[in-house]
């Protein structure tokens, strides 16, 4: 069976739909656009395709993946069109590669996040980022599903700073002067999202933003020497010039 | 003078919301058209949540039609939930579409499709955000013109106040019609404001216009008379009829949501009507003639629907499926073509009939055989004859013999509680049938792992049909036999661990029929209800039946009415109704003799088989029952 592996984009407004909706969007699309999905055997089948670390909902993202399994071989050129042209305007496929071995969710390890902060002052920022940086742990709580949880949001972080200029937008509507943030950081169990390190900004120093945060993954991938999530799909294209 | 997206304003309120994306719309084959070059504008709410109001055929069918005029736009807005309500109080955000987040107070028309009643409080919430005033006379020519429809309209006497217009039926043909007089009047210049405008629409006789007629009481409480107070307002207002279902095969372009909704599928409406007779149903006397959609035509809609929105399940709606006169074609026609692809097939409301079980067997070939759904209402042999469900018990065993022995595990069996004439023993007649039917499929199957489950809830009597005169059954009578029932189910050592029982307990159903079968004292209650804080009154988790008591104990506190002579009152053949001016095309002679017949167990026939037996609707309304076969066949779809 051929997999196929699906980099694409949630932008703009579709950033308020949840895993679940995307999944459901996605099948959707597979099916019109008359890709060969194979479907899992037994009582209820189920096609094919699984999702590799999505962004929680309310998060754009310009770095998402899935792999597609298919019945017969198909060109990732053509999937690549028919499947964008399938799926609403904001769920923007970037990328299609046939899959080689190896497991893609295991090469995502870590993810780069940027943080539009409207409003926030950039010296209490720049403050913020140079504490949270200096300490050892940071420990943040979180409500999840099994109830409140502390974890420390400090050692995943693999960089942190306040960044210039106006940033990846993802399509959100244009805000005033805001602050934005930029950080690297290592995928773990509990996951340290983005909003936690923001929490971890306010333990450690009190910078307090004064509206929530517009946040975008802009990347994800394996984590190599300079602390930047490389290319998932470098190995995959290695492969060959299918 | 174009109008603003609201998006922006509303776009820092989503993050602190549940389901945000139910507001965003995007849905594939949704429509945004260009707002200065419509001359009419419509927005259509449903008035429930997003993931209720999405799927409604009703709501997708008109936003299909009046996009396709070209002068006219239609965009859709749904009841939002209380935390983003909260937010957009606060944030002083009005009601918006979900199409361009337009602020709803902007359109020429707010169309409001009641599929029931509980729906009302909903209204309220939507009409108050967009700014425009609760009560029909004290808008502008700066509002839009609420307009309701749906089944629920078809008595809309309880939000009278609250509506500017309301259609009975169909509105397909009607919505059309509206937009034409709407274009025409703009392009006069709007001569006579808002109330010219309405005069126009009531004047064709198609169109209520409730403030156009006076309600006048008898002392005692009941209803005087309801006369026309002006010059060219016609006495009666008709219904809607459209014939020939093939000339609108719409849905054509489904709207696919994002967010999760309670239909995953593409429906189509196999026929319209439904003349079982079913003294109960309103749909069925409201609905009238049966129009039969032909077997090609369904079959072009499923393929284009599927092709168009990716669905994996197809529903073949109507009020009863399997009546359809070529179903077995369909069915099997369906079943070929899809054979060995994902897609699902589903015929829901079917009779207690072996035959349905083949069409289910069809439609199964691809999938699993889960659960069949059966609707047999009434417990007893002599309940079934007040209320025409022509079932014996004898069809009932032998349907589920056949199911089970086609390797169906589950059963699933519908009755009411609290029907006219109803007894304790028709009640627990039930949990007999339900053993009946566990023991006739161990012997069928010679298993013991099948299994039925009782679904039951509160009767409610409504307009136009024959029991708009009955008693409503109180809430304790229903609870307590809801609780019988539930023990004589429960206390069975062979049977009882195989038969599931779900129930509705009887209170929200009083409410229901207070509503139902009010007159305009009703309205107050509503808006004493939704002013202490009534929302959302379909869902459990929001209804409050102690909050609609104490409301309309004060509402109500200067008039000779109350609660209970709304709902358990027997009406007598000469009270004036409150929906007797609207007019479904029901002769109400033959509706009481209806009533009558029923007292006596008397049963009518369907007449599409027997001859017609004058209920009124086909010469009323100048239409015919269309009905097949065509003799024609789904041809096989070629591979590309």
């Amino acid at each position: 069976m051929q997999r196929l592996r699906v980099r694409y984009a949630k932008r703009g407004r579709l950033r308020f739909t949840s895993h679940r909706d995307i999944s459901r969007a996605v099948e959707r699309a597979v099916r019109r656009a008359g890709i060969p999905v194979a479907y899992s055997a037994g009582f209820s089948p189920h096609p094919k395709i699984s999702y590799a670390g999505a962004a929680p909902t309310g998060v754009a993202s310009e770095a998402e993946y899935l792999e597609i399994g298919v019945n017969r071989p198909c060109d990732p050129r053509r999937v690549h069109d028919d499947l964008d042209a399938s799926l609403p305007p904001g769920l923007d496929v970037l990328d299609v590669v046939e899959a080689r071995d190896g497991n893609l969710a295991d090469r995502l390890e870590g993810s780069m996040w940027e943080l539009r902060l409207p409003g926030a002052d950039p010296g209490e920022a720049e403050r913020a980022v140079k504490e949270f940086l200096a300490a050892g742990r940071v420990e943040v709580e979180r409500l999840t599903k099994k109830g409140m949880r502390r974890f420390d949001a400090r050692q995943a972080v693999r960089s942190l700073a306040v960044v210039e200029g106006p940033g990846i937008t993802a399509g959100q509507e244009t805000v005033q002067p805001c602050v934005i943030l930029r950080m690297v950081v290592r995928h773990e169990t509990p996951a340290v999202r983005p909003d936690d390190v923001l929490m971890g900004l306010r333990l450690v120093a009190g910078f307090a933003p004064p509206s929530p945060a517009a946040v975008t993954r802009l990347a994800q991938g394996p984590l190599d020497a300079t602390g930047e999530p490389a290319d998932p799909f470098a190995f995959d294209r290695a492969g060959g010039d299918r | 003078m174009s109008v603003e997206s609201l998006f922006p304003r509303l776009e820092p309120l989503l993050p602190k919301v549940q389901k945000p994306i139910q507001y965003v719309g995007g849905e594939l084959n949704s429509t945004v058209k260009d707002w200065d070059e419509a001359t009419v504008r419509w927005a259509l709410m449903y008035p429930d949540a997003y993931e209720v109001g999405l799927p409604n055929q009703g709501v997708q069918i008109l936003y299909e039609i009046l996009n396709e005029l070209p002068e006219t736009l239609a965009e859709r807005t749904y009841a939002v939930w209380p935390d983003l309500e909260a937010l957009m109080r606060s944030e002083g955000v009005p009601q918006f579409t979900v199409d361009g987040h337009r602020p709803v107070r902007a359109f020429d028309v707010l169309g409001v499709s009641f599929a029931t009643e509980l729906g009302y409080t909903n209204l309220l919430t939507a009409l108050d955000l967009a700014g425009i005033p609760l009560e029909a006379v004290d808008r502008t020519d700066e509002d839009p013109i609420v307009l309701a429809g749906g089944h629920a309209a078809f008595n809309p006497e309880p939000i009278a106040d609250f509506l500017d217009a309301a259609v009975l039926g169909d509105g397909e043909q009607i919505a059309i019609a509206i937009s034409e007089v709407l274009r025409e009047w703009k392009a006069e210049g709007s001569p006579g404001g808002r109330d010219e405008l309405l005069l126009r629409l009531a004047s064709t006789g198609g169109v209520y216009v409730p403030k156009f007629y006076d309600v006048e009481y008898h002392p005692d409480g009941r209803i005087k008379r309801v006369v026309p107070n002006r010059d060219g307002v016609p006495t009666r207002v008709f219904k809607h009829t459209v014939m020939d279902l093939d000339e609108w095969p719409y849905p054509k372009k489904p709207l696919v949501p994002l967010a999760e909704t309670v239909h995953e599928r593409f429906s189509v409406e196999i026929f319209r009507g439904c003349t079982r007779g079913c003294r109960f149903c309103q749909a069925g006397m409201i609905t009238r003639p049966v129009r039969e959609r032909s077997i090609t035509t369904i079959g072009d809609m499923v393929e284009a629907g599927i092709r168009e929105s990716g669905f994996s399940e197809v529903g073949l709606l109507s009020l009863s499926s399997a009546d359809h006169s070529e179903i077995a074609d369909v069915t099997r026609g369906l079943a070929d073509r899809y054979e060995g692809s994902q897609v699902g097939l589903s015929l829901p409301s079917t009779r207690v009939d072996a035959f349905n079980i083949d069409l289910a067997n069809e439609l199964s070939r691809n999938g699993r055989r889960s659960g069949l759904t059966f609707a047999p209402e009434g417990g007893s042999e002599r309940m079934r004859k007040v209320i025409n469900k022509m079932v014996t018990e004898e069809d009932l065993i032998r349907t589920v013999t056949t199911a089970y022995s086609n390797g169906w595990r589950q059963v699933k069996l519908y009755f009411m509680c609290g029907l006219p004439t109803e007894e304790d023993e028709d009640v627990l007649g039930i949990a007999d049938l339900a053993k009946k039917v566990i023991k006739a499929g161990r012997d069928a199957t010679g298993s013991r792992d099948i299994r039925c489950t009782v679904s039951i809830g509160g009767f409610v009597p409504k307009p136009h049909t024959p029991f708009q005169w009955a008693a409503q059954c109180d809430h304790e009578t229903v609870d307590r036999r809801l609780r019988a029932l539930r023990d004589a189910l429960r206390s069975d050592k062979e049977y009882g661990r195989a038969i599931g029982y779900r129930y509705h307990d009887g209170k929200p159903s009083i409410v229901e029929g207070l509503l139902s079968r009010g007159d305009r004292r009703v309205g107050r209650v509503i808006r004493a209800v939704w002013e202490d804080g009534g929302r959302f009154d379909g869902w459990s988790e929001h209804f409050s039946f102690e909050r609609w008591m104490a409301a309309a104990d004060r509402a109500l506190a200067d008039e000779p009415v109350d609660v209970d002579w709304y709902t358990t009152r027997e009406r007598d053949e000469h009270e004036v109704l409150p929906w007797d001016h609207l007019d479904a095309g029901l002769d109400r002679e033959w509706l009481w003799q209806d009533w009558q017949d029923a007292l006596g167990d008397v049963e009518v026939e369907d007449c599409r088989w027997t001859p017609c037996y004058d209920c009124g609707v086909c010469p009323t309304m100048g239409t015919e029952i269309q009905i097949g076969p065509t003799g024609r066949k789904l041809l096989p779809l070629t591979v590309i």
